[in-house]
C-alpha cells in the first residue's frame, strides 16, 4: 500500500491531535471529572459489554492484552480480567438427584490459555467464562467507599481515584464478583476501567480489540446504531449473580446455570 | 514476594489473598469492650444498680483506654493512613465505614470524656489544692478552671452527668451496632450479610465489656490490696450471665435460620465451619468460649458456693468469655474471607509475625489499652474518695 506525502501528513496530524486530546482527557479522568474532558461528552454514552460464551476459546489473549495495556502486576491474583474454565460433569443416571458439581480452574488467570485436562470423550461439558468488572449501575463497591474514591462516571464506568483511595479494602469485600485487588505498588485499589483512556478516544477496550473470535463485544447503549443492540436482541442474555441486583452491564450469552 | 496461601477448589484470582487481617479482628473486639464497659457503668448511673457502684469509675476508665486505642488497628491496616482524615473532610455518606469517624468522635468527646470529667471534677479540684508545683498545674489544667465544689455545683454535675449517660447508652449502642452493620450490610458476603449482625455484635460487646471490667476489678483490688466488694462481683457475674444468654440465643437464632433456610451459600459455609473454622468456631468460640463459661456462671447462680469458689469461677468464666468473644470476631472477619464468593473453593489465612499487619503489632495493639488504663488509673484513681473539703470557695 502506498501512502503519498499529503496522506501521511494528514494521518500523522490526526494521530497527534487524537493522542494529545486523549492525554488531556486522561488528566480530567484522574481528577474524577471525566465529564470535563475535551472532545468527549460523558453524558452521551452508557458503556456495556456483551460476552458470548459459545465463542470464547480460552486463548487468554484478552487477559494478556489487559495486563500489558493497563500495566497490571503480572501475578494472577492481581487481575482486572481473567478467564475461567468450567467443567460440568454428566449427571449420574444412578443418582439423578445429585446435582453435578462444576470443576473450575483459571491457571494464571487464563493468560496463557488452558492445558487440556478434559479431552474429548471424558463426558460432561466444558466452556470458558471471561470475567471482568461488571460496571454495575448500582455498585456495591461505590456504595461502601468511605471517601468516595471509587465512583460511577456518568457514562456508566466504575472508576477509582488513586490519589484519594485510602486503601481500606472495603470495596474489595463488597464486590460480589471478585473484580478488585490492591495494587501492591500504590497500596490503592485497582480494577478494570473499561480501558477508559481508549474508549474516550473512540477506541474499543484492549480485551475486545485482541479477542480473535469476537466473544467480547464492547458497546454504547446510548447509541441507537451501536451493534450491541442487535447482539442483545438476537441472544438470550443473563448477567452474573442477578440476585445481587447490582445493575451489572456485562451481558452474557449462553451462560450456564453452574456459573457464579 | 511471599507465597500464596493454600487454596482448595476454585477462588476468583483476586480472592486468594485475604484483605482484612488480624488487625481488623481487633477493631471490633476493642470497640466492643468500650461499649460493654460503658453500658456496665451506666447500670449504676442510670439504672440505679448500686451494687456495681465500686466499678463505676473503673468501667469508664476502661472504656476510655480501649476507645483511645480502637482506631489504631485501622490506621495500621490502611494502605494510605495519611489520607484517613479525608473521611472527616469529605465523607461518603452512603458508606457505613465513613460514619465511623463521626460516631467515634461523638462518643469520645460528647459522652465519655465529659462523663469522666464530671465524675472526677471534685477529685481534680482536691488534687489541685493539695499538691504543689507541676502536679498542681497539671490537675488545675484538668479542672478547666471549674473549681466550685459547692453542693449546688455538685448537684448540677450530677444532673448533667446523668443526662450525658442517658445519651451515652444509645451512643454506645450506635458505636458497636454500627460496627456490626459494617459487616452485616455487605450483601456480597453471605457469612456477614444478616440484619442480626449489629445486634449480635452489640450483645457480644456488652458481654465482653462486663467480663473485661470484672477481670480488671479483680486484678486491681488484688494488686492494690483493696478489699473486694463481693456483692458487686456477684452482681457483675449475674449481669454477665444474663447478657451472655441473650447473646448466645441471638447467635443460635442466626445459626438455626441459616440451617433452616439453607440457601445457595449454605453448603459452602457449612463445610467451612466444619473444617477451616472447626478449631476457632466449634471448639474455641462455641464450646470453650461460650458453653463452658455459661456453665460456670450457671453453677454460681444455682448452687450456694463459698466466696473463694465463686471468685475462681467468675475469673475463669470471664477469661474464657473474652477468649470466646475474640474468637467470635475472628470467625466473622477471617471466616468471611476464607470461602470464595463463587462458593466453589476455600483459601487459608496465613498470619505473618513482625510485619505491619502481623501477630506482633496485633499483640502490641492489644496490650496498649492496658498500658493506657494503667496510666489513667494512676492519674485518676478509681477508688479515691471525693476530697472532704467540698465547701464553696
Amino acid at each position: 500500500m502506498s501512502v503519498d506525502r499529503r496522506q501521511f501528513l494528514a494521518d500523522t496530524t490526526k494521530l497527534l491531535l487524537l493522542t494529545g486530546a486523549a492525554s488531556r482527557a486522561w488528566a480530567f479522568v484522574e481528577q474524577g471529572r471525566p465529564q470535563d474532558a475535551p472532545g468527549y461528552d460523558v453524558h452521551r454514552h452508557w458503556w456495556a459489554m456483551f460476552i458470548d460464551i459459545e465463542k470464547c476459546i480460552g486463548c487468554g489473549l484478552c487477559v494478556d492484552a489487559c495486563k500489558v495495556e493497563n500495566d497490571v502486576p503480572p501475578e494472577a491474583h492481581y487481575s482486572r480480567t481473567w478467564v475461567e474454565r468450567y467443567h460440568v460433569p454428566d449427571r449420574d443416571p444412578l443418582d439423578p438427584l445429585a446435582e453435578p458439581q462444576p470443576r473450575v480452574d483459571s491457571p494464571d488467570g487464563g493468560r496463557h490459555g488452558f492445558p487440556e485436562i478434559y479431552p474429548p470423550g471424558t463426558g460432561g461439558k466444558s466452556f470458558f467464562v471471561p470475567k471482568l468488572c461488571n460496571h454495575c449501575a448500582h455498585s456495591p463497591c461505590v456504595q461502601v467507599c468511605p471517601v468516595g474514591a471509587t465512583f460511577e462516571s456518568p457514562d456508566g464506568v466504575v472508576l477509582v481515584d488513586k490519589d484519594y483511595c485510602v486503601g481500606c479494602r472495603y470495596c474489595v469485600q463488597a464486590c460480589p464478583y471478585g473484580c478488585r485487588y490492591i495494587d501492591p505498588r500504590t497500596q490503592t485499589v485497582d480494577k478494570c476501567t473499561l480501558c477508559y483512556h481508549r474508549i474516550t478516544r473512540g477506541l474499543t477496550t484492549a480485551c475486545c480489540e485482541v479477542c480473535p473470535t469476537g466473544a467480547r463485544q464492547f458497546g454504547d447503549l446510548k447509541n441507537p446504531r451501536d451493534p450491541i443492540h442487535d447482539l442483545l436482541r438476537a441472544h438470550k442474555v443473563q448477567v452474573l449473580k442477578p440476585q445481587m441486583a447490582t445493575g451489572s452491564k456485562v451481558y452474557y450469552a449462553g451462560l450456564d446455570a453452574a456459573v457464579r | 514476594m511471599h507465597t500464596l496461601p493454600a487454596v482448595e477448589g476454585f477462588m476468583y484470582p483476586n480472592e486468594m489473598e485475604l484483605q482484612w487481617s488480624v488487625l481488623i479482628v481487633l477493631y471490633p473486639f476493642l470497640t466492643g469492650l468500650v461499649a460493654g464497659a460503658f453500658i456496665l457503668a451506666s447500670l449504676q448511673r442510670v439504672f440505679k444498680v448500686q451494687a456495681v457502684a465500686p466499678t463505676y469509675r473503673l468501667s469508664l476508665l476502661t472504656a476510655l483506654a480501649f476507645l483511645l486505642v480502637a482506631p489504631l488497628p485501622l490506621q495500621l491496616h490502611l494502605g494510605h493512613p495519611e489520607r484517613s482524615f479525608e473521611m472527616f473532610l469529605t465523607p461518603h455518606r452512603s458508606s457505613a465505614m465513613a460514619m465511623f469517624g463521626f460516631v467515634y468522635l461523638w462518643y469520645l468527646l460528647a459522652v465519655l470524656v465529659i462523663e469522666i470529667w464530671l465524675e472526677y471534677r471534685p477529685y481534680l479540684v482536691g488534687r489541685a489544692r493539695a499538691t504543689t508545683g507541676a502536679t498542681r498545674l497539671f490537675y488545675r489544667a484538668l479542672t478547666l478552671g471549674s473549681e466550685n465544689l459547692s453542693p449546688r455545683s455538685l448537684e448540677i454535675d450530677d444532673r448533667v452527668g446523668r443526662f450525658v449517660t442517658v445519651i451515652g447508652i444509645p451512643s454506645a449502642f450506635l458505636l458497636h451496632g454500627y460496627v456490626g452493620f459494617i459487616f452485616g450490610s455487605v450483601k456480597a458476603n453471605p457469612w456477614w450479610s444478616t440484619p442480626l449482625m449489629p445486634i449480635v455484635f452489640l450483645f457480644s460487646a456488652i458481654v465482653s465489656g462486663i467480663a473485661a471490667v470484672l477481670l480488671i476489678y479483680l486484678f486491681y483490688t488484688w494488686a492494690k490490696r483493696i478489699p473486694l466488694d463481693m456483692p458487686c462481683l456477684d452482681t457483675m457475674a449475674k449481669y454477665l450471665y444474663y447478657a451472655f444468654l441473650v447473646d448466645f440465643a441471638l447467635e443460635l437464632l442466626d445459626l438455626v435460620h441459616r440451617v433452616y433456610e439453607a440457601d445457595e451459600s449454605f453448603h459452602t459455609l457449612d463445610f467451612m465451619v466444619k473444617t477451616r473454622l472447626y478449631g476457632s468456631q466449634l471448639v474455641g468460640q462455641i464450646f470453650l468460649g461460650t458453653l463452658v463459661p455459661l456453665g460456670m456462671l450457671a453453677l454460681t447462680q444455682l448452687v450456694a458456693l463459698s466466696e473463694r469458689a465463686r471468685k475462681g469461677l467468675y475469673a475463669g468464666a470471664a477469661a474464657l468469655t473474652l477468649v470466646g468473644i475474640f474468637l467470635m470476631r475472628w470467625n466473622v472477619v477471617i471466616g468471611g474471607q476464607l470461602f470464595s464468593k463463587s462458593f466453589l473453593g476455600y483459601t487459608t489465612y496465613k498470619m505473618e509475625f513482625a510485619t505491619r499487619e502481623g501477630l506482633l503489632p496485633a499483640i502490641l495493639v492489644m496490650l496498649l489499652p492496658l498500658a493506657v488504663l494503667w496510666a489513667l488509673v494512676r492519674l485518676l484513681p478509681p477508688m479515691a474518695a471525693t476530697p472532704p473539703e467540698t465547701e464553696a470557695r
